[in-house]
């Protein structure tokens, strides 16, 4: 397929891009562009960090391992070559990390670099959770934090803001002409790549190629190619269909697009259910948030998702297309089994809505590591008490089972009850009856029930006032 | 003057600009080749069949290697010869190579390898440490014995005894840059090898043996590591060679590196151990008598088990004076991955070992475990005397602690007979617990506890002693190459290689100071095994100590010569010329130092010089298990305060304070790097690096989504790192010490702490394993619950 993109402040067009083509291995090996290093080409490492500005003025920080060129289309990219100075001056964020000895391998370095001149560019000062998605071996991150504090203050260089005055040039000086590259209207041929720009062209589209496979954040598809290095045949990536991005208040509740990012829903979740804005902070990593969408973590049924389980226990309201034919599901009916969905050929998730309710939601996700790890366990309760008994509970939980799955017999035994040590102790033995998860790497069977049930627990005590989160110790 | 100044990293504006060039940036020569590894699917057996014709007839495949059609030798072990490059009939673990791809795009080699559909006579796998001991898998005849003393006696006179066992898990290197190699075919059949290597003149050596060539013919050049932690010693060996074979072969320059996934299947990781303990004591703590029984698992070939394991032993009494101690080491051979070095090489764990003996025995007692590790010390050595430190005497005096009179006593000294002579310790420690407020936050963790059922606190502050030399004795030695050209800068090279730790700097800060230049008048130069031969690996901490020295050997010959020129011009004393603050002055006059090597080069004076240095001291018998491995001791000592929660057993470290030793630090800003980044990846080995393999012999936890290093947020809260920055007893360069390596087991303390937040949720002991998971933990509370 052709695109049309900006590379370090130059506009790049490609005819007949292979659609699978890592933005990582054009930078490194078409371009030369070795600044951007591949450290685990699965997005889990951070090493090959870009920065990439959309057509709203709006930067992010991306993994290029994972990084199709087409999701670049009528995008800006900035590798760190292009975060440098046009003559080779430092980006404040360099030189703090010079001064502070922020480097010892360098390897890791480039992609803390790109994270860090984006959250600067952002004023983004929360630094552990934007810098949560690159690892370093050497330094024990002590460092690089005071570098990130020491650059916090200082002023956006110029060639920082180049991207966004390209799209917006009513804020720029120079009074660029807004360029949506347009690459023409030339077909791709089939096997390759399609790019519809709204959702009745992706319903037209998907219809029409049943077969092909949806691409947004390529969070998950993009390790299909790199660790799988399977053929992904016709794709159709939906990052050009921003009608799929509209989160909406409606009549029925919160209706958010299939194509919103995490990141986009966390601020969104911060006002309506803290506990799931706090959980999904801890969703990938900022550059995985920024990427990955609602509908991908719900589509690909995955069940170890952290999105789902938060979705079940709020209620939510799956809404499916195809062509145009919509229906409805409450979202636990979507999951029939592992790796298996309610959804036809050609039918893709178009938005999910969460009612409208007062928050009693609270999430807890266990892990090995506190960010940027897979769930052992993911405990999302909502649990409504009137007048001291329990009158309505919605309890789910990924890890547990083949699927994101509720716990009707743990609701049940809660249900009608009164609201107190006594319930929730008999409550937990019910959790053997709705789940019998399985051993693996992250946990054994019987951890995973024990804490589920604990989970249950912490959200008594917590309810009743108490502190549990070893987050909220302080030295 | 250059030296002890925190001076950045000599590459830093080369990190932070992405211009630092990995052995996968270099440009490439058009043809050049990509190779992949195709791997064992099984543990153990024999391969009956081999078909590769989907391999070969794959998009872009040049060629495809099996070990037949290896030329010449067939290993790339660094020692005893029985690891092939590909498979010979046996495989011996999952993600062992048994054939190679050559292709014409690292994509296209990596898809070819999948391809190849081999056969296997499948036997049963030796995976576990049980399995290894009841089959008698091993390396060595039987277990290696260090002794001292009589312990089974010593503890069964005691008036406490207890056994236990802990179990000690792995770790995966995670190096951010994964193994890599780049061969240039020359004329006349020589090779040039770029690697991704801690041990360039191995790479040498290897190559040379696969090609049937002299080492004369292979030259390897090593500008950086993207971190190395023991992982480039030998690890890097198959791809070298396997590029110069199929560059010999095909005469194009060949690549390969490992795909993060396939790099932690097919490399080695550090040993899991099992240690099972038994020791006497009496009513203070004060250990009578101890033995241990080191299990290893090394995996499939020796590599570097032996000397891993050894150290494992030497540590096994870590800052303890032990006078009955019995260390039995059984080094075991799985069907795993062959265990390597890593950073600290066996010391971490037999110091784990130790420490949390003294933890038991703490909560045998009911004793503060501070207390009773420091009546296990050994005793304080005596201060230095004034002007006895040479050129960097001690900045302060303890004063703290008075030196126990041992003068009339017999020496102290390890299991393994070496006398203790530099132990600071007691003062050491004195300092970190007034520093960091042990006592008073012993209290407020108490009362926290007491006040909180669901979350606990805990901490703990151990010691670390770790030795520095390679056991190997005749390793410790190096070589540098140094050149003066007319116009006054300085070309420096030697037998180290970088891998982050800022050795070059180091160096270079040396070299600066030996002719009175600024660092930058020094030129930093790839480690080349064409400049300096038959060097030892980068490892053992000891690169500044052996690189130092032989670079300043080299830089003061040349100075030695131009004086000499000098003097004879100025009718001097060549004693008396001085090179300071960039010029050389003799008598009344003055040169800049470029003026001064104009006129010894105009005057025929050699502005070139080799510099060598030999480790004194060390001497060492490794099967007696007698004599002097160390030159010295670094020591450190580490307080962490921890938070678990008793619902799931999830943890977090709250606060750390170090205290360590580097001796005259040549460099503070990079020691302390290497301090705060030890800590934290020996913390994150003992806590959440947690290697899982299933009951075939597969490693689930082979990429970065399964296997978590710590991130940005699990440094810990509040970290405040202090050097001790007295100087080296020894006669190191310029009163340094070593500091790779000893920072690491700092982080022994944060499973310390966590042992004691478990303890406070009821009677039972933790006897908590390693990596403590918020699985184990949780586990080790329902124990500590029951009484256990």
């Amino acid at each position: 397929m052709d695109i049309s993109f900006r590379l370090n402040g130059e506009t790049v067009v490609l005819r007949d891009v292979a659609p699978t083509t890592t933005a990582l291995d054009w930078l490194r090996e078409a371009r030369g562009l070795t600044a951007t290093k591949e450290g685990c080409n699965e997005g889990d490492c951070g090493a090959c960090t870009v920065m990439v500005t959309d057509p709203d003025g709006r930067s992010r920080a991306l993994n290029a391992c994972i990084l199709f060129l087409p999701q670049l289309n009528g995008r800006a990219l900035r590798t760190v070559e292009g975060i440098t100075g046009p003559e080779g001056e430092l980006h404040p964020v360099q030189q703090a990390m010079v001064d502070h000895h922020g480097s010892q391998c360098g390897f890791c370095t480039p992609g803390f670099v790109a994270s860090m001149a984006v959250a600067h560019l952002n004023g983004d000062t929360d630094h552990d959770t934007a810098l949560a998605g690159n690892l370093c071996r050497c330094t024990g991150y002590a460092p690089i934090i005071r570098a990130a504090k020491a650059a916090q203050g200082a002023a956006i260089p110029d060639w920082m803001t180049a991207d966004r005055a390209f799209f917006l040039p009513e804020i720029s000086a120079g009074g660029v002409s807004n360029q949506r590259f347009d690459t023409g209207g030339s077909q791709p041929p089939a096997g390759t790549g399609l790019q519809p720009r709204t959702t009745d062209d992706l319903a037209a589209a998907y219809a029409a190629n049943p077969q092909a496979t949806l691409v947004a954040g390529a969070t998950d598809v993009g390790l299909w190619v790199t660790k799988q290095m399977r053929d992904l045949g016709q794709m159709i990536f939906l990052n050009q269909c921003d009608d799929l991005g509209q989160i909406a208040q409606g009549d029925d509740g919160l209706r958010i697009g299939a194509g919103v990012t995490i990141a986009r829903l966390i601020p969104v979740m911060e006002d309506l259910h803290p506990s799931f804005a706090a959980m999904l902070r801890r969703y990938g990593s900022a550059q995985v948030r920024a990427a990955a969408t609602i509908g991908g973590n719900i589509a690909n049924g995955s069940p170890i998702g952290d999105g789902p389980p938060a979705l079940i226990a709020l209620g939510a309201r799956l809404h499916l297309r195809q062509g145009d034919a919509r229906r409805e599901m409450a979202l636990e009916d979507f999951f029939l089994d592992y790796g298996k969905q309610d959804r036809r050929p050609g039918e893709f998730v178009e938005a999910v809505t969460i009612p409208r309710q007062p928050d009693r939601l609270r999430c807890y996700k266990l892990s090995k590591r506190f960010d940027q790890d897979i769930s052992a366990v993911c405990g999302c309760f909502n649990i409504t008490v009137t007048d001291g008994t329990v009158t309505a509970a919605r309890i789910a939980f990924g890890g547990l089972a083949g699927t994101s799955k509720r716990a009707p017999h743990v609701e049940a035994a809660l249900i009608g009850q009164p609201w107190d040590e006594a319930s929730v102790t008999s409550a937990v033995q019910a959790f053997a009856q709705d789940y019998t998860p399985l051993s693996d790497m992250r946990a054994s069977a019987s951890y995973r029930l024990n804490t589920a049930s604990n989970m249950l627990r912490r959200y008594f005590l917590e309810d009743t006032g108490q502190t549990t989160a070893i987050m909220e110790v302080q030295p | 003057m250059s030296l002890a100044k925190p001076l950045p990293h000599d590459a830093a504006r080369l990190h932070v600009t992405g211009q630092a060039r990995y052995v996968d940036d270099i440009p490439l020569p058009a043809g050049t080749l990509h190779l992949a590894f195709g791997l064992s699917s099984v543990a153990r057996g024999r391969i009956t069949g081999m078909d590769l014709s989907a391999v070969r007839a794959a998009p872009g495949v040049v060629m495809v290697l099996t070990a037949d059609d290896l030329p010449f030798a067939n290993d790339v072990s660094p020692s005893a010869h029985d690891e092939p490059l590909l498979a010979a009939g046996q495989v011996h673990y999952v993600g062992q190579p048994v054939f190679a791809v050559v292709a014409h795009s690292h994509l296209a080699a990596r898809q070819a390898a999948r391809l190849g559909r081999i056969t296997y006579a499948e036997e049963t796998p030796i995976l576990t440490i049980e399995e290894a001991m009841a089959a008698n898998s091993r390396f060595e005849d039987g277990p290696r014995i260090y002794a001292k003393g009589d312990a089974p006696t010593a503890i069964a006179a005691a008036p406490h005894r207890i056994e236990g066992r802990l179990d000690i898990g792995g770790q995966e290197h995670f190096y951010l840059e994964g193994q890599a190699a780049l061969a240039l075919p020359q004329e006349g059949g020589d090779m040039v090898v770029h690697s991704s290597t801690q041990h360039p003149t191995e790479i040498q050596h290897k190559v040379a043996e696969a090609l049937g060539v002299p080492m004369h013919a292979v030259r390897v050049e090593v500008r950086r590591m993207g971190g190395g932690f023991g992982g480039k010693e030998s690890q890097g060996n198959a791809l070298a060679v396997a590029c110069a074979v199929a560059a010999s072969l095909t005469g194009r320059p060949c690549k390969m590196r490992y795909d993060r996934d396939d790099d932690m299947i097919i490399t080695g990781k550090r040993h899991d151990v099992r240690i099972d303990y038994a020791v006497g004591f009496d009513q203070t703590g004060r250990i009578a008598g101890v033995e241990f029984v080191h299990h290893v698992r090394c995996g499939w070939a020796q590599d570097l088990s032996l000397p891993v394991a050894d150290r494992a032993m030497l540590h096994a009494d870590n800052a303890y004076l032990l006078e009955h101690a019995r260390i039995e080491s059984h080094r075991l051979k799985t069907n795993t991955q062959s265990a390597t070095a890593f950073r600290g090489f066996g010391g971490p764990q037999g110091m784990v070992g130790i420490e949390r003996v003294m933890d038991h025995i703490a909560h045998h007692l009911g004793r503060d475990p501070l207390e009773v590790r420091r009546v296990n010390y050994y005793a304080e050595a005596a201060p230095v005397a004034e002007g006895a430190g040479g050129l960097s005497a001690p900045r302060f005096t303890s004063g703290e602690h008075p030196p126990e009179d041992i003068s009339g006593k017999k020496k102290q000294t390890t299991p393994y007979g070496m006398e203790v002579e530099d132990f600071i310790l007691h003062a050491m420690t004195d300092r970190l617990a007034k520093t960091a407020d042990y006592d008073k936050r012993r209290q407020v963790v108490a009362a926290w506890n007491a006040g909180n059922p669901v979350l606990k606190r805990g901490l703990a502050l151990t010691p670390v002693k770790f030795g520095i030399s390679f056991t190997l004795t005749h390793l410790n030695q190096a070589g540098a190459l140094v050149h003066v050209y007319q116009d006054g800068s300085v070309h420096l090279n030697h037998g180290g290689t970088e891998m982050g730790q800022g050795l070059f700097q180091k160096v270079a800060q040396v070299a600066a100071a030996r002719f009175g230049l600024d660092v930058g008048a020094v030129k930093i130069t790839a480690t080349d095994t064409g400049k300096v031969p038959n060097t030892s690996a980068t490892a053992a901490s000891s690169g500044s100590d052996l690189n130092g020295m032989a670079v300043k050997a080299a830089c003061d010959t040349i100075r030695d010569r131009i004086a000499a020129h000098l003097a004879g011009l100025h009718q001097e004393d060549a004693g008396r010329v001085r090179f300071e603050s960039g010029r050389v002055t003799v008598g009344d006059a003055s040169y800049s130092f470029a003026e001064a090597a104009q006129s010894a080069y105009a005057a025929r004076v050699s502005l070139s010089s080799t510099g060598f240095y030999a480790t004194p001291k060390v001497e060492w018998d490794r099967i007696k298990g007698q004599g002097r491995p160390f030159f010295y001791f670094a020591y450190g000592a580490a307080l962490t305060e921890v938070v678990i929660d008793t619902l799931t057993g999830e943890n977090r470290i709250l606060r750390a304070d170090l205290l360590h030793d580097a001796g005259a630090s040549l460099n503070p800003a990079l020691d302390i790097g290497q301090i705060e980044g030890g800590y934290v990846q020996g913390a994150g080995w003992l806590t959440m690096e947690e290697l899982v393999w299933d009951d075939r012999g597969r490693l689930r936890t082979h990429a970065p989504s399964t296997y978590k290093i710590p991130a940005v947020s699990d440094r810990p809260m509040v970290f405040n790192v202090a050097l001790w920055d007295q100087a080296n007893r020894e006669e190191t360069i310029y009163r340094s010490k070593a500091v790779g390596e000893p920072p690491f087991m700092l982080g022994i303390s944060a499973l310390m702490a966590l042992s004691d937040a478990v303890a406070a949720c009821g009677p039972g002991y933790p006897a908590l394993d390693a990596p403590a998971t918020p699985e184990r933990i949780l586990a080790a509370v329902q124990r500590v619950r029951d009484g256990l």
